[in-house]
């Protein structure tokens, strides 16, 4: 943790209130999210219980399933999630604005610019937490590779169409998840801790009503005293009148709700099969659509409070102006999902269950040069941001208090003057350290020469975009009297070799995919569970 | 005692390194593994190797870590062979290369890879080559460091070559991602684990060989650093307890830096032990410490007798070093010494530390002042580094404390699938040097 955020963390406690750590939105927030709220049964990995799901705050969804045991109720919700995900996805899919995409010509071998469509807005998935993003990726793998009727008719176990598709997605919405600073799934706990320091750690913080209550505590209560109320406050029932925002469930309403709710309707089922004639079933089926409402009014009411609560968080962040930046970000993000679109319509298989070297060594380059750019301009969006980095001693901001021309050696002297910096901040500058600052949105870079005045005096010598001419450009160069901001990091991030294709994966890697060379993966051995 | 008498350390070191060449130069597997415990000589099996291959008339790669690693290799190579011409293949930025390499005939320098062809040796950085573009791919490389060489940047550089030679040492720190890997834990070639355990996975009939003998750890560290860091590789100290020595001017004043100074001189380790407190990490009172050590070091015009020479030489400033786990802490230190009027003492992380090696380092431990003992403090690589930079004597500040801190956080990392657990963990090596530490205790209330 940084010193700025351990000091806003020591004065939210002092306040009672969260500290904001930023003062505009550093992710771009679709106009149109689509919020899921999906809960999960305890001890059964990946069995959906029940979900809300919608972009109407007033009008959502609600998917339930009466018996998470029972293969085909899950299917039957995954079917009625798959309906409402993916029309909301295709709303995106089809605007389109003309782009330019920088390709390698299979002929000549040159890059070459070549017209693309990008779409011109992309969806956005918000989930209340981080485990919510986990279950994302659980589902879209428990899907992405089951086969409906349609594509295999002899498949012991058809999916309902869609499903496989609402997988693909969400196995994209989620290892999108894991680029920072991306914005097509968001888990909105860690969003709000972007933006505002509580006074409870960081594990309490991902309880969304808890960080709530710091962030937006009730009229005369401390956000520690709000905190503390919404995770263990009970009803007269012993129910949490805050439900963790899930998918776990408390355990108290698996045991003194859901189980025996789920145990009646398991009873009407068995009922209603063994029903003799027609005015029996009749009633039976009574009981058993009775059985199911009062599971789905259950579902509801453990889910309601957290929609609720993610918009509610969803105005605090609107609130806040959006950086400077996201919307370039966004603007990768919906690459992202115009590439994914292009791919499902190209008639490409799922993703692979595992990525090939090449591909994880790519993705993970990726993930870093994109961490990098995150941190420089969340940093250059925002002063509050760039003072943490100050304070880290790894930017600093003062008045120019002298500059003078001086030139390089050379054939042709070229403009190097030295520019002398008053500041109280205390970079960790050593010899010769490129420093950069941002000029018109480009970074200038600079070297550090040397301190005057103990300290206090940082003389540089800028050493780039000053124009061709032998004088610097009008407007190049800082005046004496500007206040500037250096940073010790650069703001552009280079972009990485290219690794060598798939199928020429190198002998230290194994060879390319599903050679001989390369190690076999084991599959687990069948054992006398799996046959039960 | 009689294992002693029998061991030859050069005999030993040069059996292993005729091995090596041997395998390298004429066995028939697509690469040779090196492990070298640190100050083991890895740069001059590093440059015999690249002279060999170059004498048999095999084009050679050389892939090394940083650029300071690849200018040290230029000049050790042109040092032992003038006449060898030298690739520098660099990057397009300002100042590229070290400036020592122009006056080098041999080398030739140039950040196009073209224009080094046909060159018996080029050598560059990982990061570079992997820029590089070849038709037909060399005969041989050699990588260097090829243990702080993330999977990902060998998966970049490994289509140019048909054969190599790894080197490098494995008690060092693991590259790390800024990201997270978990997602590739397990997986053989997991793109953030190192180039050597993608290698190995992959290639499991490769020769290994290791390097026995320490040419830079004294007698007195040898055993802890092998016993704390390689318990299954163990190796051996290249010189004997009588071999080296440190001897100071001017006596002890008294306090607690003399004092430790005199253990450290003596013994060749020594811990100035501050009471026991939770700090910050730019702790004001153990920066002030260190800085104070050195000082002192300096001020009592310290000699050094090695085997290297017969006359004692001086302990100047640019034979010390001190190693800190954050790069505050360093900067800290820094400040501190410029207010003591010292200046030219090295003083960096861990991290940077790599390779490089003095007469007397002076080490601010990763868990002093700390309230808890999180997994970057806990990485073997880190305090073995830190431990292991010194020809003569090492000298550890730290508060007191930190085997209790220990005890209350056993490592709690997540297991993962399909990941080979490395021994020792960090919790073990740190509490077995404390345990030595222990004996070469000064405490102290500055």
């Amino acid at each position: 943790m940084s010193l700025i955020s351990t000091l806003a963390r020591l004065e939210a406690v002092h306040s009672g209130r969260a500290q904001p750590t930023a003062t505009v939105r550093h992710r771009h927030l679709s106009e149109r999210p689509l919020v899921l709220v999906p809960l999960t049964t305890a001890g059964e990995a990946g069995a959906p219980l029940g979900a809300l799901v919608g972009t109407d705050r007033d009008a959502p969804r609600l998917l339930v399933v009466p018996q998470p045991r029972d293969r085909d109720l899950r299917f039957a919700f995954l079917a009625e999630l798959a309906d409402v995900v993916l029309p909301y996805i295709d709303t995106f899919a089809d605007d389109v604005e003309a782009a330019e995409r920088n390709e390698t010509d299979p002929e000549t071998g040159k890059r070459v610019k070549v017209e693309v469509e990008l779409c011109a807005d992309a969806p956005q998935l918000i989930v209340p937490s981080r485990a919510g993003i986990e279950l994302v990726r659980l589902l879209g793998r428990s899907m992405r590779f089951r086969r409906t009727a349609e594509q295999d008719p002899e498949t012991p176990h058809p999916a309902p169409p869609r499903v496989p598709l609402l997988g693909r997605w969400l196995t994209h919405f989620g290892e999108r998840a894991r680029v920072p600073g991306s914005a097509l799934l968001l888990a909105l706990t860690e969003v709000l801790g972007r933006h505002w320091a509580t006074g409870q750690s960081s594990l309490e913080d991902q309880h969304l009503a808890a960080l709530l209550a710091w962030i937006d505590p009730p009229d005369g209560v401390s956000g520690a005293e709000a905190a503390l109320d919404a995770e263990l406050r009970r009803d007269a029932r012993g129910q949490l009148v805050c439900p963790p925002a899930g998918p776990a469930t408390d355990p108290a309403f698996d045991n003194k709700l859901l189980a025996p709710a789920i145990e009646r309707y398991d009873r009407a089922r068995t009922a209603l099969a063994a029903a003799e004639d027609g005015l029996e079933a009749d009633d039976r089926l009574g009981e058993l659509t009775a059985a199911e409402r009062e599971i789905r009014s259950l579902v509801e009411s453990v889910t309601r409070p957290t929609w609720e609560a993610v918009w509610h968080g969803l105005d605090l962040l609107r609130a806040l102006p959006e950086g400077a930046h996201a919307v370039d970000r966004w603007t990768r993000d919906r690459w992202s999902f115009t590439g994914h679109r292009d791919r499902i319509v190209a008639g490409e298989p799922p993703q692979p269950r595992r990525d090939d070297a090449v591909t994880a060594a790519n993705k993970l380059a990726t993930r870093e040069r994109e961490q990098a750019r995150l941190d420089a301009q969340e940093a250059l969006d925002d002063p509050l941001v760039m003072a943490g980095r100050r304070l880290a001693g790894e930017a600093f901001a003062g008045e120019v208090i002298d500059v003078v021309m001086a030139y390089s050696e050379g054939k042709s002297p070229r403009p190097r003057p030295l520019v002398t910096v008053r500041t109280d901040d205390r970079p960790h500058l050593g010899e010769r350290v490129k420093v950069f600052r941002s000029l018109g949105g480009k970074p200038q870079s600079a070297e550090f020469v040397g301190h005057e005045e103990d300290g206090a005096l940082i003389v540089l010598r800028v050493v780039d975009k000053m124009g061709r001419g032998k004088e610097p450009e009008t407007g190049s160069l800082p005046e004496k009297g500007d206040r500037i901001c250096f940073t010790l990091f650069e703001h552009e991030q280079r972009g990485g070799a290219k690794l060598p294709d798939q199928e020429e994966t190198p002998w230290t890697h194994g060879g390319p995919p599903g050679e001989e060379s390369a190690v076999q993966e084991s599959a687990d051995p069948v054992t006398e569970e799996d046959v039960l | 005692m009689s294992a002693d008498i029998v061991f030859d350390p050069g005999a030993e070191a040069g059996r292993a390194t005729d091995a090596i060449l041997r395998d390298t130069l004429h066995g028939t597997a697509r690469g040779v593994v090196v492990d070298s415990p640190p100050g083991a000589g890895k740069s001059t099996l590093v440059v015999r190797a690249a002279l060999e291959l170059a004498d048999a008339g095999r084009p050679l790669m050389v892939v090394a870590q940083t650029n300071a690693q690849v200018d040290d290799l230029v000049v050790r190579l042109a040092e032992k062979n003038g006449e060898l011409p030298v690739g520098r293949l660099h990057s397009s930025d300002a100042d590229p290369y070290d400036k020592a390499l122009d006056d080098l005939p041999n080398v030739r320098k140039s950040a196009k890879a073209g224009e080094l062809a046909g060159l018996p040796v080029v050598i560059s950085t990982a990061a570079k080559w992997a820029h590089v573009k070849v038709d037909e791919p060399w005969r041989h490389a050699i990588v260097d460091e090829a243990y702080q060489m993330r999977s990902d940047s060998l998966l970049a550089v490994a289509g140019l070559f048909e054969r190599a030679l790894f080197v490098g040492d494995p008690g060092q720190l693991d590259p790390f991602a800024i990201v997270g890997a978990e997602q590739w834990a397990g997986l053989s070639y997991d793109p953030s684990s190192s180039a050597v355990t993608t290698l190995l996975a992959h290639n499991p009939e490769l020769p290994q060989h290791r390097l026995p003998v320490s040419w830079r750890l004294p007698a007195s560290a040898a055993p802890l650093v092998s016993d704390a860091f390689y318990p299954y590789t163990r190796f051996r100290s290249g010189t004997g307890h009588g071999d080296r020595r440190l001897n100071f001017g001017v006596p002890s004043d008294g306090s607690g830096p003399d004092r430790v100074i005199d253990e450290a001189a003596e013994s060749g380790w020594g811990l100035l032990e501050l009471p026991a407190r939770h700090t910050p990490r730019t702790d004001p009172e153990a920066v002030r410490a260190v800085a104070t050590v050195v000082r002192r070091l300096l001020d009592r015009d310290g000699a050094a007798t090695s085997e290297r020479s017969p006359d004692p030489t001086p302990l100047t400033a640019d034979r010390i070093a001190v190693g800190t786990a954050h790069r505050d802490q360093a900067a800290a230190i820094r400040a501190a010494l410029g207010e003591l009027g010292v200046t030219d003492v090295t003083v960096d992380t861990a991290n940077r530390l790599q390779g490089r090696e003095f007469d007397v380092t002076v080490v601010l431990h990763p868990l002093s002042g700390r309230p808890d003992a999180t997994a970057f403090h806990l990485e073997t690589g880190r305090l073995c580094v830190l431990a292991s930079r010194h020809r003569h004597a090492c000298i550890v500040v730290c508060r007191a404390g930190v085997t209790d801190l220990l005890d209350d956080h056993p490592s709690t990392e997540p297991v993962q699938l399909g990941v080979t657990v490395k021994f020792p963990d960090g919790w073990e090596a740190n509490h077995a040097v404390l345990a030595h530490l222990a004996e070469h205790r000064v405490v102290w209330r500055p």
